[in-house]
């Protein structure tokens, strides 16, 4: 069994009308067996920019805390909050640092750019950055992510139309895989607010 | 197989453990301790290999007291949690230890609560937890008898119905558990739940 398989996970952003949603599941797991259903894989950096790592949870622990306190030093120095582009550009930095040893994640960011442009990329877990204009996918369960969004996206979505599209691609997805689920966690941000919601889904 | 597994109820946390040093077909002793008292009002239940085990909890133990002599209070829980979690990802890549660890312990704050520490530093808090071969059992008579804010008779019976079900499923199933308790009058052994015991040596 593949060392990405060994926790479970599933992670989407999707792009809508100058707002962007990200969301994961919340099942962590060791192989068969469910440890718990609140596990955590979507971060804030800042107010306008989430991280969602999926892979394996100990390494996604650990990238977090690197990650956050890379953007406190930068925040120090700089007087402001990171670009998402440039965000990607130094997660992209940290992950091949370890080339020869991996992360075993697969981050997915996702941010309101300059004039409030949403961005979202994905990157494999040696950093290969792959920006998207529509949606980005990562995660046990992301060859199911594909197929649904792909099918169920459409550009310049709003806000609530675009709460409602993540969260069907993410559970019709999710429960296909059996070492995701367990519930869904999804974030929609606009330049004005964050609205986080937790969903119901079959738990199994 | 070494078990491990706790709970949390109104205002304590339990964590038990099999009491059986066993190297490959032979069983050294069965009154090993593995639920370390961490300090006053936390404790430590272990599993893995038994050098990487004492020698880990141990390095713990030493510096949760140097932090509470340096700087005159003790570690909270979490804090607690999150430097095993860090001692652990640190040495995961250069010489990793096998342990899985549950640490319970009683904040006045925040009341008492449990962590589950993977042997890869995977960190969660959860309500319930267990460890090894007995978890199978433990985990499904914990999901379906507990629940929130249980008294201790209540709890105490539940780790009685788990072991039970450990002794009578597992193959090679522990003979001996000792449970501790921690809530706000501090970490204590509350109970050893002995089959069989260490007999004495017989004269020559």
């Amino acid at each position: 069994m593949s060392i990405f398989e060994y926790n479970g996970s599933a992670v989407v952003a999707m792009v809508g009308k100058n707002c962007f949603a990200i969301a994961s599941d919340r099942r962590l797991g060791v192989n068969l067996q469910t440890i718990a259903t609140d596990f955590q894989r979507i971060f804030k950096i800042h107010d306008k920019l989430y991280i969602g790592l999926s892979g394996l949870a100990t390494d996604v622990q650990t990238l977090y805390q690197r990650l956050v306190f890379r953007h406190k030093l930068y925040q120090l120095r700089e007087e402001r909050d990171m670009k998402p582009q440039t965000f990607a550009s130094l997660v992209s930095a940290v992950l091949y640092e370890k080339r020869f040893g991996p992360y075993f994640c697969m981050p997915v960011i996702a941010g309101l750019g300059e004039d409030d442009v949403p961005f979202i990329c994905t990157m494999d877990c040696i950093g290969a950055k792959e920006l998207a204009k529509d949606f980005v996918v990562s995660g046990t369960a992301s060859e199911s992510l594909y197929g649904a969004c792909e099918s169920m996206y459409k550009p310049n979505m709003e806000p609530e139309e675009l709460f409602e599209t993540i969260s069907q691609a993410l559970l019709s997805s999710v429960d296909r895989d059996c070492l995701s689920g367990w519930g869904g966690h999804v974030l929609l941000v606009t330049p004005t607010e964050v609205q986080e919601r937790t969903l119901k889904s079959r738990m199994d | 197989m070494e078990c491990v597994f706790g709970l949390v109820g109104d205002g304590f946390a339990l964590v038990a453990a099999d009491t059986s040093a066993v190297h490959s077909i032979l069983v050294h002793k069965s009154n090993e301790d593995k639920v370390m008292i961490l300090d006053s009002h936390k404790l430590l239940g272990a599993s893995g290999e038994a050098g990487d085990r004492v020698q880990f909890t141990e390095y713990i133990q030493k510096n949760v007291h140097l932090y509470e002599f340096r700087n005159g209070i003790p570690l909270a829980t979490a804090a607690a949690a999150n430097f095993t979690r860090g001692e652990l990802a640190l040495a995961l890549r250069k010489n990793p230890y096998s342990v899985n660890i549950l640490l319970a312990g009683y904040d006045k704050d925040v009341g008492a609560s449990l962590y589950y520490i993977d042997y890869i530093a995977t960190l969660h808090k959860v309500d319930k937890g267990a460890f090894g071969y007995g978890s199978y059992f433990a985990l499904s008579m914990m999901d379906r008898h507990y629940h929130s804010g249980m008294s201790l008779e209540e709890a105490v019976d539940l780790v009685d119905k788990c072991i039970i079900e450990i002794r009578s499923r597992l193959v090679v199933a522990p003979p001996n558990f000792v449970i501790k308790i921690v809530d706000k009058d501090g970490a204590r052994e509350y109970a050893w739940r002995e089959s069989i015991k260490d007999a004495g040596v017989s004269a020559a």
